[in-house]
């Protein structure tokens, strides 16, 4: 019981350090870059949220922001990126291309990369104003001090899935 | 506006040039298919005319006419500062025309490309293969009876939200 409550106290210091020191890796595609870099700026400054440094390398990240419109061509590489993340693992779609395609509806653009990937919050806006990238980013902030997003969910089913074949086994 | 392009086209090539016109000092020829390299070169090397900058070349579908493609070449005269668009109508069954990559070394990525988006080959072309698709990709998109949203996806996750 005791060892609980303090296992339980320790993950929320954790993830009450990970949400303000969160490591971003930006998949900048398009012309959703330039409100990106607004919001990294001075003036909007992503940094007072613990979120400053682009890691341009997805090993080195907590969350991948897809900024932009994804073609059906760069669908692999996305998915590449993605897998490569440590766990935990947020994804952020910056922006409606990434939501949901845009204006997109052709034969180049995917229709949402939440067809490729899984997306943890989404932003609309075409471009989305820096005030809602924040205001993304601190339901981002949410979802990381709650212990929730959906790479610990696949991790979760993934850990049943063990424990049925170990079940199953003996 | 000079017209001496197309004066010296016309005069240099009387049955190769189909037709003109300067519609606000917008110099075009539309030529036989056959003949595109011979009027390239001749607008590049004349030295009246010099046509060192080639600025674009893409293709157009006029589904429904026949012939049924139209490629089109824009070219600009560094040095007399001047002019020209070409056209050259390509049929539906046999989509190829000379390539002219080696006139223009500048033309080998815009001619990969209207290989792509219409499926026009041009013969010579050193390496013609797709430019901004994928290689898996089948036909060609901008052709006006390809469908609107014919995706091809390469890869796509297992359990897609509704
Ligand atoms: S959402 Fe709008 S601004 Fe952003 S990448 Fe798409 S088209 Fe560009």
């Amino acid at each position: 019981m005791a060892k609980e409550f303090f296992a339980g106290k320790l993950a929320d210091v954790i993830n009450w350090g990970r949400k303000f020191s969160l490591f971003q890796y930006p998949f900048v595609t398009a012309c959703c870059a330039m409100e990106y870099m607004a919001t990294m700026g001075p003036r909007y400054d992503l940094a007072r949220f613990g979120a400053e440094i682009p890691r341009f390398s997805p090993r080195q990240a907590d969350f991948i922001m897809i900024v932009g419109t994804v073609t059906e061509r760069q669908a692999p590489i996305l998915k590449r990126v993605y897998e490569q993340l440590a766990e935990p693992k947020w994804v952020v779609a910056f922006g409606v291309c990434a939501s949901s395609g845009g204006f997109y509806q052709n034969y180049a653009a995917v229709p949402g990369i939440d067809q490729i990937i899984p997306v943890d919050v989404y932003i609309p806006g075409c471009p989305p104003r820096p005030e809602q990238v924040l205001d993304g980013l601190i339901m981002l902030q949410d979802l990381v001090q709650r212990g929730q997003g959906l790479s610990y969910e696949r991790l979760r089913r993934e850990h049943e899935k063990i424990k049925a074949l170990k079940a199953a086994r003996a | 506006m000079s017209q001496l392009a197309l004066a010296k086209l016309k005069e240099a090539f009387p049955r190769e040039v189909l037709a003109t016109s300067d519609y606000r000092g917008d110099e075009t020829a539309t030529i036989a298919r056959e003949h595109v390299k011979a009027v390239c070169r001749f607008l590049r090397d004349d030295p009246d005319l010099q046509f060192d900058l080639p600025v674009d070349l893409t293709c157009v579908d006029y589904l429904g006419e026949e012939p049924r493609f139209e490629v089109v070449y824009h070219l600009y005269s560094t040095t007399k500062r001047h002019r020209i668009r070409l056209k050259a109508r390509v049929p539906e069954d046999d989509p190829a025309l000379d390539s002219v990559a080696d006139v223009w070394p500048g033309f080998n990525w815009s001619e990969r490309e209207a290989y792509d988006m219409y499926g026009v080959r041009f013969v010579g072309h050193p390496d013609l293969r797709r430019i901004l698709l994928y290689p898996e990709f089948v036909g060609h998109p901008l052709r006006k009876d390809y469908p609107k949203e014919g995706r091809q996806p390469l890869v796509r996750r297992e359990d897609p939200p509704q």
